[in-house]
């Protein structure tokens, strides 16, 4: 049986911040975009489809940075979560 | 926060805390600043570490308690197709006794955790949960110190050491190190799925405090640019499968799809039945290489680790390299300090020493190899397919000839990939790495 990608983030450890500390810069270029690779290369499918526009479930990033070089109009804004949020590796 | 260090180190990873230790140890005034709520809680790595590297800084590491998960005796390589696999491996004594803890692994959040503890004790300041989000400059352009998101979070310093990794967007903003191209990293995730201690040593093979390395290549990556593997750790197995970044971004596979999908390769499923993952964890691998080294010192700052690129791909070196690069320039940090002088010119003796060690001249070595391997799809799907015809065939037992078999192979090859292009492979695989 192979193990869902929300079962994997089950595993983790969030300290979750409210605000998110990932930010689309132009809801308009996503309707446009024909690659939609944040959909695909997230590790933590935090970039998901509801209707024509694109939803972020920041609470799950794995702060790897993909989406920020990976976008191809570098249209996500990232930074860090405030310190001492976000993910904590347990095992690392 | 409004104070004054001779040395604020971004990042308390291997380079960031080597250097830490080097710089305490000289009685400079350190501060290392963490965003991590704990040093070691934003790191992972397939985990694996280096004696030689950690001794230069630690010469008495064990008896410090570092926390080994296990000493590794055999490294294995995998050439995978989708259902089979060429294995090949080689254990040696010498590293259960002599050259013990020559390779060990090691959880990053635990180790990062207690070489950090270390410097502390040396006398270094380790500031957590805080991110720096900028650097001071003066009206030179010298770096004077850096910015953080705590309130009034400025902290003055003669040199700033950039150690905060390789996913770094203070390195971007800043313009230290150009914001990174897909193509330039491979992103991994990793599983950690715990196993009994027992049933590790006895499907390895290995005794109590010994381990196992396996490095794969082949169809795993679905045709990408990529590598995986098999950590084994005291009471858990390290699953990790990775790809470049671009290639994900061409190809549309899923991460987390893939791992599932090697996870259930005939050649893995085995080693980890029955074990229950316990973290999912995601990282880039530095593995643009050489050409994207950055400048290694300028006025007032220094850059060391996967900050700097420091990763060598085929010998799945890394941390090694940020621990050296950190000891290095923690030396030349040193003598600028002394000289009262910590203009670029003062500070590229850090440069030089890299030039002149085994990190620079390793990555220099290889810098043809990332090329090599992102610009070879064959190598991650027509070759394994080719090998495992070849093994299939020739391993199969049915009064066929073996004349008959070897040209049924040929004509494999040659439908597949050409002898041509597989001399041309092999010819352009030599050049990369010799």
């Amino acid at each position: 049986m192979t193990m869902k990608i929300e079962d994997k983030l089950f595993l983790d450890r969030f300290k979750v911040d409210e605000e998110s500390h990932l930010k689309i810069i132009d809801g308009e270029k996503c309707k446009k975009c024909e690659s939609q690779a944040c959909l695909f290369l997230c590790p933590a499918y935090v970039y998901r489809p509801e209707g024509d526009r694109i939803a972020i479930n920041h609470e799950g990033c794995l702060e790897c940075g993909s989406c920020r070089i990976g976008c191809p109009d570098l249209n996500i804004e990232w930074k860090f979560p405030k310190g001492g949020y976000g993910i904590s590796h347990k095992f690392g | 926060m409004n104070e004054s260090y001779d040395v604020v180190i971004v990042g308390a990873g291997p380079a960031g805390i080597s250097a830490a230790c080097i710089l305490a140890d000289a009685g400079i005034k350190t501060m290392v600043i963490e965003r991590g709520e704990y040093a070691g809680s934003k790191n992972t790595s397939g985990g694996v570490l280096y004696g030689y590297n950690l001794a230069q800084i630690l010469p008495d590491f064990v008896a410090r308690g570092c926390p080994i998960e296990r000493n590794i005796v055999e490294s294995r390589i995998w050439y995978l197709s989708k259902e089979a696999g060429l294995s090949i491996g080689y254990r040696d004594s010498i590293f259960a006794n002599e050259r013990k803890n020559n390779v060990f692994t090691v959880g990053r959040a635990k180790f990062d955790r207690w070489f950090a503890e270390q410097a502390k004790k040396k006398g270094a300041l380790i500031v957590a949960s805080t991110v720096v989000v900028d650097l001071l400059k003066d009206a030179s352009g010298k770096v004077t110190g850096v910015v953080t998101n705590r309130q009034d979070g400025e902290v003055q310093a003669k040199v700033v050491l950039l150690a905060d990794g390789v996913n770094s967007p203070l390195a971007a903003k800043t313009g230290f190190r150009p914001e990174l191209k897909p193509e330039h990293v491979a992103l991994a995730v990793k599983e950690t799925i715990e196993l009994p201690s027992e049933v590790i040593e006895q499907r390895f093979g290995v005794s109590a405090a010994d381990g196992v390395t396996t490095e794969v290549l082949g169809e795993v990556t679905g045709g990408m640019d990529g590598v995986s593997i098999i950590y084994t750790n005291k009471n858990s197995i390290s699953i990790s499968v990775g790809a470049n970044l671009a290639q994900f971004a061409k190809t549309k596979m899923k991460p987390y799809e893939m791992l599932e999908a090697y996870k259930l390769h005939p050649m893995v499923a085995p080693l980890i039945a029955g074990g229950k993952p316990i973290e999912y964890t995601a990282h880039w691998l530095a593995e643009g290489g050489f050409y994207t080294i950055p400048q290694l010192a300028g006025n007032g700052y220094l850059i060391a680790g996967d900050s700097a690129m420091l990763f060598n791909a085929l010998h799945r070196e890394g941390s090694n390299l940020a621990m050296a690069s950190g000891k290095m320039a923690a030396e030349a940090i040193i003598a600028a300090l002394k000289k009262n002088d910590v203009s670029k010119q003062s500070l590229s003796s850090y440069s030089k020493a890299m030039s002149e060690s085994f990190v620079l001249k390793d990555m220099n070595k290889y810098r043809g190899f990332p090329g090599f391997l992102y610009n070879t799809h064959q190598l991650f799907d027509e070759l394994p397919h080719v090998a495992q015809f070849a093994a299939r065939e020739m391993l199969t037992v049915d009064g066929v000839t073996k004349k008959h078999k070897q040209k049924l192979i040929m004509d494999e090859v040659k439908k597949k990939i050409g002898l041509l292009n597989l001399a041309k492979i092999a010819w352009r695989g030599w050049r990369s790495v010799k």
